[in-house]
């Protein structure tokens, strides 16, 4: 809960535009608010492992140049001094980018991603790099080369993923907001599973230079944060245009906090009712039949609508992003960059080896996949065929966004699953994202909301929308949260605390 | 081939079980009719996207290579080719 009253203000648990308002009226300063998060690190990190690599020293460092800013009286951008986390496959100049990943366990980018790069120029305090599901392929983080992060909710279930380590850090108290990527659901699975908020922005909104390439055609950069209002301010912050990025799209981008109303009457929300399966879980779809009642509430027009082609999106992805991260993955050879196995004759045994070695199965089980699927033979019947599927996905949302501003759905069939509960069937691990996976390979922005709680653990609903619309998004988001304040829930005070 | 990954006995056993679920599982892709359905590769309408072929910033040649396994004399250095 927000505010003071009777117990001591715990500002790592408060949201940026709350601890804006602190910074400036000088209630605290950019240097006890960090403190205040590195103590809430050193209090439960080693239950959560959210992090891979924490800069302590960095981030104090940029706390005390903002409050020298804020002591001279500077205009300060509206991020300055917000503890920020950051998915380690984004590059940070001088901090390690494993990608959760052997083969990239010492690589250090002598470069800064465009959102990283955004970041800094808000003054951010950046505190570290958080772990992920190796090279982003998974919903779990169990596909971490190093360790499963925790979900601060229960730590026997997975945080989700792949931006399980920041959806955590987020949910945990370790970071005000935090950047993920989502290729297929990674920042919106998580952000359910973890009770924040998540947004996967439009193909092209936000650059994805520096960030390591997975699927390139469906990869995007997003926020996860306490609230909508949070997820605003992020997006603003790191979206535009970028030369360096030639799919990110030269488009005028509007002021994100500007359609944070309380108003959706009117809007046209369409449910898809293949989101809603006979074998749906029933408290799922009792948290988001209630957030449809809240939205019908408020005056916005719910109606059932059909993707027909919805069910075909797994398989197209399960073809796609595979056969996209074998060729993104080709780079990793032990050349220039990255693990090299020792003892080599001659060049080809270096590459075999370094990549056998460095690579986890759920990776190369990916690269055998998209290699066979793009192989001459079998490209037409697995590759193509998918190419030409996807377009019918995309075409069943143009024609449901004729009618309908937004959809709704939940955002996983399921709250966080048990750690180990599906490393062995990497089919039911892949189930995990079927609700998220078509508006990456639509394009589309999709945010997930907090909904509420299922036997004692949180829900998200999503909100997919037409391209470059996260501005209608971002509204239902606000009034939904305004009006039911599930975004406020924590969990439970002490990760683990049962001793586990 | 085309992955260059060498795989043990075990992994060979687990992949081709689990690859075939998943190739099985890809199979419903044959139920819609897309003979006159054109490929999605890409989501934007974007084909070429040209810039002016001007100078820009790049990295200095050891920052490029302080990540090398092993380098040489400004060179990244491997095992013989041929």
């Amino acid at each position: 809960m927000e505010g003071g009253g009777f117990k001591p203000v715990r500002f790592y648990d408060l949201t940026a535009h709350r601890l804006r308002e602190l910074l400036l009226r000088r209630e605290i300063s950019a240097v006890e608010l960090c403190r205040s998060v590195l103590n809430r690190i050193d209090e439960v990190e080693g239950r959560v492992k959210a992090y891979i690599t924490l800069d302590r020293e960095g981030a104090l460092r940029q706390a005390a140049a903002v409050d020298r800013q804020l002591q001279n009286g500077r205009e300060l951008p509206p991020l300055a001094g917000i503890p920020f986390a950051i998915k380690d496959n984004m590059c940070l100049r001088g901090l390690p980018a494993t990608c959760s990943s052997r083969i990239l366990r010492n690589w250090v980018p002598p470069y800064d991603a465009t959102v990283v790069e955004k970041l800094k120029d808000q003054q951010a305090v950046i505190l570290g790099k958080t772990n992920l599901d190796e090279f982003a392929m998974g919903s779990s983080t169990e596909h971490s080369a190093f360790f499963t992060t925790r979900n601060p909710w229960d730590p026997k279930r997975v945080p989700g993923g792949s931006s399980g380590g920041s959806a955590a850090a987020v949910a945990a108290g370790t970071a005000v907001c935090a950047l993920g990527s989502d290729t297929g659901g990674s920042i919106r699975q998580p952000a359910s599973f973890c009770g924040v908020v998540g947004m996967k922005p439009t193909y092209g909104l936000v650059s994805r230079y520096g960030l390591v390439a997975f699927a390139s055609s469906l990869d995007q950069v997003g926020p996860l944060t306490r609230d909508v209002t949070d997820c605003a301010l992020v997006l603003n912050a790191i979206c535009g245009h970028d030369h360096r990025d030639s799919t990110s799209v030269p488009k005028e981008v509007p002021d994100f906090t500007s359609f944070l109303v309380d108003d959706v009457k009117g809007m046209r929300i369409g449910l898809p009712r293949e989101y809603f399966p006979p074998g749906l879980d029933d408290g799922v779809r009792r948290v988001v039949m209630e957030a449809v009642s809240v939205l019908e509430t408020l005056g916005a027009h719910v109606e059932e609508t059909s993707l027909p082609h919805t069910g075909y999106a797994l398989p197209v992805y399960y073809l796609i992003a595979p056969a996209e991260a074998s060729s993104n993955l080709a780079r990793y050879d032990g050349v220039r960059y990255g693990y090299r196995a020792p003892g080599s004759e001659d060049v080809l045994e270096m590459f075999r080896a370094s990549r056998s070695r460095g690579f986890g199965a759920e990776v190369k089980r990916r690269i055998m996949l998209g290699t066979y699927a793009l192989s001459a033979g079998y490209y037409d019947a697995y590759y193509l065929k998918a190419l030409k599927v996807r377009t019918l996905i995309r075409r069943d949302f143009d024609e449901a966004f004729e009618k309908f501003d937004a959809l709704l759905s939940p955002t996983a069939p399921e709250t966080a699953f048990a750690i180990g509960a599906k490393t062995e069937d990497p089919i039911r691990m892949y189930l995990s994202d079927i609700f998220t996976l078509a508006a990456n390979l639509a394009g589309l922005p999709g945010v997930s909301v907090p909904a509420g709680l299922v036997a004692g653990l949180p829900i998200g609903v999503q909100f997919i929308g037409k391209p470059f619309a996260e501005g209608t998004l971002l509204r239902m988001g606000f009034a939904f949260e305004q009006s039911t304040g599930h975004h406020r829930h924590r969990p439970p005070d002490t990760p683990g605390g049962d001793g586990s | 081939m085309l992955a260059r990954l060498d795989l043990s006995e075990e992994e060979i056993g687990l992949y081709t079980a689990q690859l075939a679920k998943i190739l099985e599982y890809a199979a419903v892709l044959n139920q819609p009719d897309t003979s006159e359905v054109p490929p999605t590769a890409h989501v934007l309408p974007l084909q070429n996207v040209f810039r002016e072929d001007l100078v820009g910033e790049h990295l200095a040649p050891e920052d490029v290579l302080a990540n090398a396994p092993e380098k040489e004399e400004g060179y990244f250095k491997v095992p013989r080719v041929f």
